[in-house]
């Protein structure tokens, strides 16, 4: 029995292909989004597990040099010698490559190479060995050391020993201590060894970790929207496959076939379906991935400095997950569907409802439903607190707003139809609203599309705003320079001054502010600084009276853990109470920040002199300065080209901005398909509707254009619904789940120039899924629409 | 005895009390017996039908078909009734659009597990559909239709054959050659049949005839 | 620590060789080799020989507390090289290697440092003596008065060591021969210090006092390849005199044996072949099956005692693992000790 019973199910879509598309499609465009957006997240999260376990990145607390600079050897061995378990660390560039020296005999655990037939003897003596990746070692100048391809060294990175490291870097301290979680009894205090060290204890996630982190949660919520578009296809599909069904699924019964049999069957159908789909979904995903992680990667890299590996490793987890994903999808979709065949009682009036036809109850239903959805979003928005409140908002707010959309258009197509003259013109708003119903699915993912598109763009043109805000104000300089030692500070200080239009001092000394850990910074008075940085609030010329030692600068992060605002006295000792000129953005940077002026900052800590300097010269002159300083002394891997740097940085927010482009018209795609779907689903039903008009005088033609018209005008009402959803979706991105996670709040800035491309690209989906509808209408010979009088129906 | 029903009692949930269909059937019919149930619209023909089949139940009184208590069986005993013991016509046809005419015409008697390829083929030939399995019903007339489902009943062998208006689709013509052909077989199978119909015609043809009115035998 | 580098560094063929392990032996590589009528001179010798691939400067003591409980105490660096040479900086070949335990009847704590080479972290200095690890130190104006001081995270302890007696050469005025194919190491001893400092243990600090063994070795190949491990006996009976005594077990089978007896003044005879040890019970301990219980002979002396271990759990699991515990001494001659057995699984 079970056989004839599955058999007889699934010839169903054999006579309805379309309807099997739509809905595999569906299925594996939704599951495709979100696992090709997982997979480029765990990607990048794998990468950074590496670089982490590369350096121990925030695994371990380390000991650095309170001013900054390096850490000299005798310092180390101090420390060893007084019972630290701490292991030295040096890294530097080498052209594209990031050297990594540690010392293996030392080094916490999990850290260096894991190779497993690694020779240590060979990695500690002789010309040493470079562990890294094939293509961080093949992007190595020619060096005698021994490579190693090792796959499990962060990507761009390449790990030695620490005198390897130190010899090709041309350095002779240490950059860090990396700190042994297990520590002897009875040692020292670190202040009574090493007083110029300070400790810095591990942090849960690193500074990389807390940036993209970022990045991910958004690109996930926009994953999660994208399959919720698709889902809503997939409801659609399955529900209009249902509801075809239950006549047959009726007779079946009346023959004796038990209705528990005929549910499980029903279950064991979908399932195979949404495993067929999400297999498919998966592999799309995994392409997707693979074309857009080069971008990805390259994004990460220059936002954060964080390598991702350009290449896709294929994960069983989320393969899984994809499956897992597309079967709990395809559940969501189905579930009412199953649920009414389950209760539909043998004898009820045969008759097959009209699908999704709405009735005048239902519709108050509806009506209710997204009005509460969209309260309660309100309400978490304005009263709730934390992640989970943020992505409450977000859920709540997008399936109230689709599930008010009919109601919406309905409303304004009823307000059309009144204002309409015309035979012709009140026909076409009749009938609109009539096709309203059946449309009403694939127009709610369009919403659901759109408004994605329309967060996703504010959210990533809002990053790019900021950023490059921030990028211009930090790294203003042509040229960043380290020096050696207090000597060669003052030497290469005046030998620059000179050649250069500014010399400014960069140093910075750790305090406590209002009892929390914060660095003091100095700043020169220059115009660099008011030219360039740009403040969250400020007083009037903040820069004039900085340098006037009116008062200090503070970072968000400081303001916002110490409660301070412009005008509150930060205490910087017993004779420096000073009050708070400006609050500038510091993205990323954990820890608070003062700034004051130069002399201030002399005054304070007369022990320190600034041994890094920016440069600010005409950029034509930055290779001159930069030989005339190496053969000033100052060592090659100490002066970095920032401008250099910043200009690749803004080049990667335009690849950032390839890919949600690229995930803008998958989405927008997946939104068309609906309304194709629908509209081919629809166009047998609407013969008889036609076909009157047809014979009143109406040519094909015009009735296919005026189909077409229909959609676009459709798309159109969207469109605009879906423009407020989308900036509140970006807002709450932006400014509940970015605060809720990770502390600051990223400023809003809006793009109506990206909006009309995305609305004018979802006119264009619309017109294109009405396309062939409208063709086919056009061609539909005129002895079908007779057969609508003739037939029987 | 085949069928028995003894003080059947049905009525449904009207808009101030319940409006009685049933009030208090008896009936017998033995195997190879024919039996017309007649009445006017709303008089309770087909509700009687549908509780003879096991898709509904009564109120009260007692129904035993072949031996079994089908008042007393529960969802799955009476689905079970409905695979094995009856085969139904309907007015409506109910074939399954998505399968072929043969597949059509097997489909119950595979559900029934007595599904017998040369038998089932001789009945499409019996019915004139031997041209036609390949199609599906859409590409049939209503008397092919019909045909077909009246195949799919007799290919599974019930003991007891529930018509309801089996030709009040069709013209007249063809309602008299569909009846014929049914008739025939329905007594070459030596099934019991009860047939609802509004034609006094038809029911003449029947062994027996039963008129409803208002819910009670007249 | 780190597992991995530890697990590397057993590899390396020195420290493998220092601790017994046959198969590892290889070739001199232009590292010194002992040289049989060699004089050995102090203060210099108690310095390191980097130009020999291994040395090990050892110190185990039998420790006893107020209320009379028994404590076992070990201090042990080791040297391994890369290369027979020494350099400032990064760029030494030298590795060094310390480890630490206390056990006590109930309990066995150990730990282990690494260090490079040529920065300071670690090293050994004839005059004024100063062996160093980290913050692990044996240390003294001179050799006959020394602080010894090692920590880990569950234990740390702090002695003065006064030597009551002179240095004692094993073997041949300290060519110390190991097998019969003539592979041998220079090794003295200073068995005659007195102790007295502080434990501190997880349970709180306890003052002690005892008698502790100076071992001091340094070879470039001492074994065999045929041989598989040893057992190492150093033995103080209450008379005064002293037992050294250890067999290299080829095959898990006696092989190579030799013994030194002590006198009271100092006075040493060496044995080679003599000495004889037998399990009389084994124990499972954390790494493997190792015996606990021996008799030992030393039938010219008139040697023939029960030698037991204070606690059976003395087992270093540290790179490479091996024994390392306080005995206690009954029959002919009652007294205590140390025994360090290798190389059993």
């Amino acid at each position: 029995m079970t056989r004839t019973v599955l058999w007889a199910l699934l010839s169903h879509w054999r006579r309805a292909l379309l309807q099997l598309f739509t809905l595999i499609a569906g299925l594996a465009l939704a599951t495709g989004l979100w696992s090709g957006v997982q997979a480029i997240n765990a990607e990048a999260r794998a990468s950074y597990d590496v670089a982490a376990a590369t350096l121990g990145e925030g695994r371990y607390a380390r000991i650095e040099a309170a001013s900054g600079g390096e850490i000299a050897l005798a310092d180390y061995v101090a420390l060893r010698r007084a019972g630290w378990q701490v292991s030295p660390v040096v890294q530097g560039r080498l052209g594209e490559v990031r050297l990594v020296g540690i010392e293996p005999l030392t080094a916490p655990g999990g850290i260096g190479p894991g190779a497993e037939d690694a020779d240590i003897a060979a990695f500690l003596s002789g010309v040493g060995q470079l562990f890294g990746r094939a293509e961080a070692l093949d992007a190595l100048p020619a060096l005698d050391a021994e490579r190693v391809v090792a796959p499990d060294v962060a990507p761009g990175t390449v790990l030695t020993d620490i005198s390897v490291a130190q010899r090709l870097l041309e350095r002779d301290g240490v950059d860090a201590l990396l700190v042994a979680p297990e520590q002897p009894l009875g040692r020292a205090d670190l202040a009574e060894i090493a007083p110029d060290l300070a400790l810095r204890l591990a942090q849960d996630g690193s500074e990389i970790g807390r940036l993209t982190d970022s990045f991910h949660l958004n690109l996930t919520a926009f994953g999660l929207l994208c399959f919720a578009v698709g889902i809503f296809i997939v409801h659609g599909a399955v529900g209009l496959a249902f509801e075809q069904r239950r006549p047959v699924l009726r007779t079946m019964r009346a023959l004796g076939v038990p209705l528990g049999r005929l549910v499980a069957l029903m279950v064991a159908e979908l399932t195979g379906i949404a495993l067929v789909a999400g297999t498919i979904g998966v592999g799309l995903g995994w392409l997707l991935a693979a074309s857009l992680l080069p971008d990805v990667a390259a994004t990460l890299r220059g936002l954060y400095g964080a390598e991702v590996a350009g290449g896709l490793t294929f994960r069983p987890v989320w393969w899984l997950s994809g499956l897992g994903i597309a079967v709990l999808g395809t559940a969501l979709a189905a579930g009412a569907a199953l649920w009414r065949i389950a209760t539909m009682p043998l004898l009820a009036a045969g008759g097959r409802r009209a699908w999704a036809m709405a009735d005048a109850r239902s519709a108050r239903w509806q009506g209710a439903l997204a009005l509460g959805l969209i309260g309660v979003a309100s309400a978490l928005a304005l009263w709730g607190d934390g992640l989970v409140a943020g992505f409450g908002t977000l859920g709540a707010g997008l399936v109230g707003a689709a599930l008010a959309l009919p109601l919406l258009l309905g409303a304004v197509l009823a307000a059309a139809a009144r204002l309409a003259r015309g035979a012709l013109a009140q026909w076409f708003w009749a009938d609109t609203r009539q096709q309203l119903p059946g449309l009403s699915l694939a127009l709610m993912a369009l919403l659901l599309a759109m408004a994605a598109n329309i967060g996703v763009s504010t959210m990533v043109g809002s990053f790019r705003q900021t950023f490059t805000g921030f990028l211009d104000q930090r790294l203003a300089p042509e040229l960043y320079i380290e020096t050696a030692d207090d000597a060669q500070a003052r030497t290469v200080e005046a030998f620059l001054a000179p050649r250069v239009r500014s010399v400014l001092p960069l140093a910075s000394v750790e305090i406590e502010v209002a009892g929390l850990p914060a660095e003091l910074n100095l700043a020169r008075p220059d115009p660099t600084y008011p030219e360039n940085w740009r403040f969250l609030q400020s007083v009037e010329t903040p820069w004039v009276r900085l340098a006037a030692r009116e008062g200090v600068l503070i970072n968000e992060q400081l303001s916002r853990r110490a409660g301070l605002g412009l005008g509150d006295a930060v205490s910087l000792g017993p004779r420096a109470e000073l009050p708070v000129l400006g609050i500038y953005g510091d993205y990323g940077n954990p820890v608070g920040q003062v700034i004051v002026t130069e002399a201030l900052f002399a005054e304070l800590h007369p022990e320190i002199v600034p041994r890094r300097f920016g440069l600010r010269l005409d950029p034509d002159e930055v290779p001159r300065i930069r030989a005339a300083l190496i053969a000033e002394g100052v060592a090659e891997a100490a002066i970095t080209d920032q401008a250099a740097l910043k200009r690749f940085s803004l080049q990667v927010f335009e690849r950032t901005f390839a890919v949600t482009a690229a995930l803008n018209v998958l989405t927008l795609a997946v939104a068309g398909f609906a309304i194709l779907m629908s509209l081919l689903t629809l166009a047998a039903l609407r013969l008889p509707q036609l076909a009157p008009v047809w014979a009143l005088g109406l040519t094909r033609r015009r009735l296919a254009a005026l189909e077409m018209l229909r959609a676009v005008l459709l798309a159109a009402l969207t469109t605009l619904v879906a423009l407020p959803v989308g900036l509140a979706l970006a807002w709450v991105l932006l400014s509940v789940v970015n605060v809720a996670a990770f502390g600051w709040r990223l400023p809003m800035a809006l793009f109506p120039a990206a909006y009309a491309q995305l609305g004018l690209f979802a006119l264009l989906a619309a017109a294109l899924a009405a396309l062939w509808p409208a063709i086919r209408l056009a061609r539909t010979p005129p002895a079908a629409l007779l057969g609508v009088f003739a037939s029987e129906r | 005895m085949l069928l028995k029903l003894r003080d059947i009692r049905k009525s449904f949930p009207g808009a101030d009390a319940p409006v009685p269909v049933l009030r208090g059937i008896d009936l017998d019919l033995d195997e190879g017996e024919s039996m017309a149930l007649t009445g006017e619209s709303g008089s309770g023909k087909s509700t009687l039908l549908h509780l003879v089949g096991g898709l509904d139940r009564p109120d009260a009184g007692r129904l035993d078909l072949d031996g079994v208590e089908v008042t007393a069986l529960d969802d799955s005993g009476r689905a079970a009734l409905r695979r094995g013991t009856v085969g139904m016509v309907f007015q409506q046809f109910n074939l399954i659009p998505s399968l072929n005419v043969g597949d059509n015409i097997a489909f119950q008697a595979r559900l029934a597990g007595r599904h017998d390829a040369a038998a089932t083929a001789a009945l499409a030939e019996r019915l004139g559909l031997g041209p036609h399995l390949a199609k599906y019903p859409e590409q049939l007339s209503g008397g092919q239709q019909q045909r077909t489902a009246i195949a799919r009943t007799l290919a599974a062998r019930p003991r007891l054959v529930l018509a309801d208006e089996p030709t009040g689709n069709l013209d007249e013509a063809t309602a008299e050659a569909v009846l014929d052909t049914m008739l025939e077989l329905v007594a070459e199978t030596g099934a019991a049949l009860l047939m609802v119909t509004h034609s006094t015609h038809h029911a003449a043809r029947m062994g027996r005839r039963l008129h409803l009115r208002a819910g009670r035998i007249a | 620590m780190n597992a991995r580098i530890l697990l590397l560094l057993s590899c390396l063929p020195g420290l493998a060789q220092a601790q017994g392990f046959a198969g590892l032996g290889g070739e001199a590589d232009g590292f010194g080799l002992p040289a049989r009528g060699h004089v050995l001179t102090f203060p210099a010798d108690h310095g390191a020989h980097p130009d020999f691939r291994i040395e090990w400067w050892y110190v185990t003591a039998n420790l006893t507390g107020p209320d009379g409980t028994p404590y076992g105490l070990q201090w042990t660096l080791f040297r391994s090289a890369l290369a027979p040479r020494e350099a400032a900086g990064w760029d030494s070949p030298q590795i060094w290697l310390g480890h630490a335990a206390v056990t006590t009847p109930d309990d066995h704590l150990f730990t282990q440092r690494l260090a490079r080479g040529g920065i300071g972290q670690a090293g050994v200095t004839p005059t004024p003596f100063a062996a160093w690890i980290d913050d692990w130190r044996m240390a003294g104006p001179d050799f006959d008065a020394l602080e010894l001081a090692a920590s880990g995270p569950a234990f740390a302890y702090d002695m003065t060591l006064t030597a009551q007696g002179p240095l004692v050469r094993h073997g041949e005025d300290g060519f110390s021969v190991k097998s019969g194919e003539g592979q041998a190491s220079y090794y003295y001893s200073q068995p005659f210090f007195d102790v007295a400092g502080r434990l501190t243990l997880p349970e709180g600090p306890v003052e002690v006092t005892g008698t502790a063994w100076f071992d001091h070795e340094w070879s470039s190949q001492p074994l065999s390849d045929r041989q598989t491990g040893w057992d190492w006996f150093s033995l103080s009976f209450e008379d005064g005199t002293k037992l050294m005594g250890f067999q290299l077990r080829e095959n898990d089978a006696a092989g190579y044996s030799y013994a030194s007896w002590i006198a009271a003044d100092g006075t040493t005879t060496p044995y080679v072949g003599a000495f004889e040890a037998e399990p009389l019970e084994t124990a499972r301990t954390d790494g493997a099956q190792v015996p606990v219980r021996w008799a030992v002979r030393l039938p010219e002396e008139s040697v023939s005692v029960e030698v037991e271990a204070l606690n059976a759990a003395a087992w270093n699991a540290l790179s490479p693992p091996y024994w390392e515990g306080p005995v206690t001494v009954s029959g002919s001659h009652e007294g205590k000790g140390y025994l360090e057995i290798t190389g059993y699984e």
